[in-house]
């Protein structure tokens, strides 16, 4: 097993620590992980995006330009990684601000409405576990267990509160994921 | 050992910075290697270890603070970024003159002048051929993971006391910034209880007084103290050429790249294998010494070398001297805070010797 994937989206949608949780996770079952954000102009720029392995074997570059698994959060995200994903992959979105939606024919595409079912839970910040959801629908590469563990290692101890409404919104993704191709 | 994290380099090292036993960091932020200082501060080693964390005023001030500490016999060490660096360079050549061990780190970012905040390799000569002024040379280990952005603190310590000299691990952005899983070393004591025979601790009446310093103005007194360097660099060329290998035992074509070049070649091998060209990779972890003797072994088997570095082609004059003209070397570079992917490298390699 070896899974490729980028996530990208504005900064503040918590794309690095979706991330983040899912290498946790990947760790915690005994894979390999790499965890490469962007952390230069184009985060200060507002966009923000984060290369994820997860792999049986040693992880050689952390860096690539073709990907399993494209989420992508925003318009300029799919503009710029629409076309990286490898034929067959999957191509996992969410249409809240997306005016051009994905036109590859050769890739699997899913829809979640991550931004708009967010809004209707305690809080919107559950926005990127609603998409890591709906990921591990698609993929279930990583157990549901251990994403709570990768939950409980990245937010901070003050925001533990949080926990229940973050597992709910997980397991909402999952359900609310559509494939449209 | 056991305790397995996920860190992004410039944490880890720090973790592994308190974990060896440390005495003392002196610093000045700066990107990609802010973290570092950050990731001590909330760590606050001086209540785990009684380690000193020490925000300096400028990158200047820090490296001297590492001179004088060093010169007590204690472990210390600083980090910066590129830029930062350059502004250490007198200090390290005061270090080296002096023969004081320290740990130096290097996150690499483009350059020249304050260049970028991305990833980049172009620090090569400034760490390798002397970046400071006079004759001297570090030790330069090159980590390529997480993991050994952690275990080079450990070697990098014990190196640079056996030779009383400064080591330099250059990294990168790439390796700085990313997470992977660590596996971390068990706490070491600090040296706090350990006599250094040469530290400046204060003179007891039994012995001569120790004096640390760079400067002689007797110039048969001070050529041979240059040569006595000289032998000690003759020695870490000896004793301490470190590499990795892959995939070499029957390529006819060899990739050789260090830190994050070299992770980015791993799978340009991946990639070449796949398509039946037989690719190898030299990964050099140390840089001084260049593991030049392994890079001449396998020239006459090879029908092309190809160096891989996030600057314009330095590395590659080791190379070319390590082969001595026996097969082409040619070199694919990426500047400013470009980084290549896997393809492009294998494609280079296509190019550059017209496979």
């Amino acid at each position: 097993m070896n899974e490729e994937i980028i996530i990208a989206g504005f900064g503040g949608q918590g794309v690095l620590s979706m991330g983040k949780i899912m290498a946790y996770a990947g760790m915690m079952q005994q894979m390999e992980v790499s965890w490469m954000p962007s952390y230069g102009p184009e985060m200060r720029g507002g966009t923000a995006n984060v290369t994820v392995i997860l792999s049986d074997e040693r992880i050689s570059s952390p860096i690539l330009n073709h990907f399993d698994t494209a989420i992508l959060l925003n318009q300029q995200s799919m503009d710029k990684f629409e076309s990286s994903v490898k034929p067959g992959g999957v191509l996992l979105y969410d249409s809240n601000g997306i005016t051009r939606h994905p036109q590859r024919k050769d890739i699997s595409i899913y829809l979640v409405e991550a931004a708009t079912e967010s809004g209707k839970m305690l809080t919107t910040k559950t926005f990127n576990m609603i998409v890591l959801g709906a990921f591990l629908k698609i993929k279930p590469l990583i157990s549901f267990e251990n994403i709570v563990k990768g939950l409980k290692d990245s937010l901070p101890v003050r925001h533990h509160h949080l926990l229940p409404v973050n597992e709910d919104a997980v397991k909402r993704g999952m359900e609310i994921v559509k494939q449209v191709q | 050992m056991g305790e397995k994290k996920l860190m992004k380099g410039n944490e880890a090292f720090a973790e592994a910075a308190i974990r060896a036993g440390c005495d003392a960091y002196f610093g000045y932020p700066i990107t990609p290697q802010s973290e570092v200082m950050e990731y001590l501060a909330a760590q606050r080693p001086h209540l785990r270890t009684g380690m000193v964390l020490l925000q300096a005023e400028s990158e200047i001030a820090a490296i001297n603070m590492v001179y004088g500490a060093a010169g007590t016999g204690k472990k210390v060490m600083t980090s910066s970024s590129s830029p930062g660096i350059s502004l250490k360079q007198e200090g390290i050549s005061y270090l080296a003159g002096s023969q004081l061990p320290c740990l130096i780190l290097n996150v690499m970012r483009g350059g020249p002048g304050l260049g970028t905040i991305q990833p980049s390799q172009s620090d090569y000569f400034q760490a390798t051929k002397g970046g400071g002024h006079g004759d001297y040379r570090m030790i330069v280990l090159a980590p390529a993971s997480v993991q050994e952005m952690a275990d080079f603190v450990r070697l990098g310590f014990e190196l640079a006391f056996k030779y009383r000299n400064p080591v330099i691990m250059l990294s990168d952005g790439i390796i700085g910034q990313m997470m992977e899983k660590v596996e971390l070393f068990d706490q070491m004591p600090r040296l706090t209880e350990f006599d250094q025979q040469w530290a400046t601790t204060g003179k007891t009446t039994d012995r001569e007084r120790n004096v640390i310093t760079s400067l002689d103005l007797d110039p048969a007194r001070h050529e041979r103290h240059n040569l006595k360097l000289q032998e000690k660099y003759r020695k870490m060329s000896e004793n301490e050429v470190r590499f990795e290998s892959i995939e070499c035992n029957d390529a006819e074509y060899l990739f050789v790249a260090y830190g994050s070049s070299a992770r980015i070649c791993q799978k340009s091998v991946k990639i070449a294998r796949a398509r039946g060209i037989r690719a190898g990779l030299i990964r050099p972890i140390t840089l001084f010494p260049f593991p030049s003797e392994e890079i001449d072994r396998m020239a006459g088997k090879l029908k092309g070398i190809l160096t891989v570095e996030l600057s314009a082609g330095q590395m590659i004059e080791d190379v070319r001297l390590a082969v001595e003209g026996k097969v082409k070397v040619a070199l694919h570079s990426r500047m400013g805070g470009m980084v290549p992917s896997p393809e492009e490298v294998f494609d280079a390699l296509l190019k550059s010797f017209s496979i």
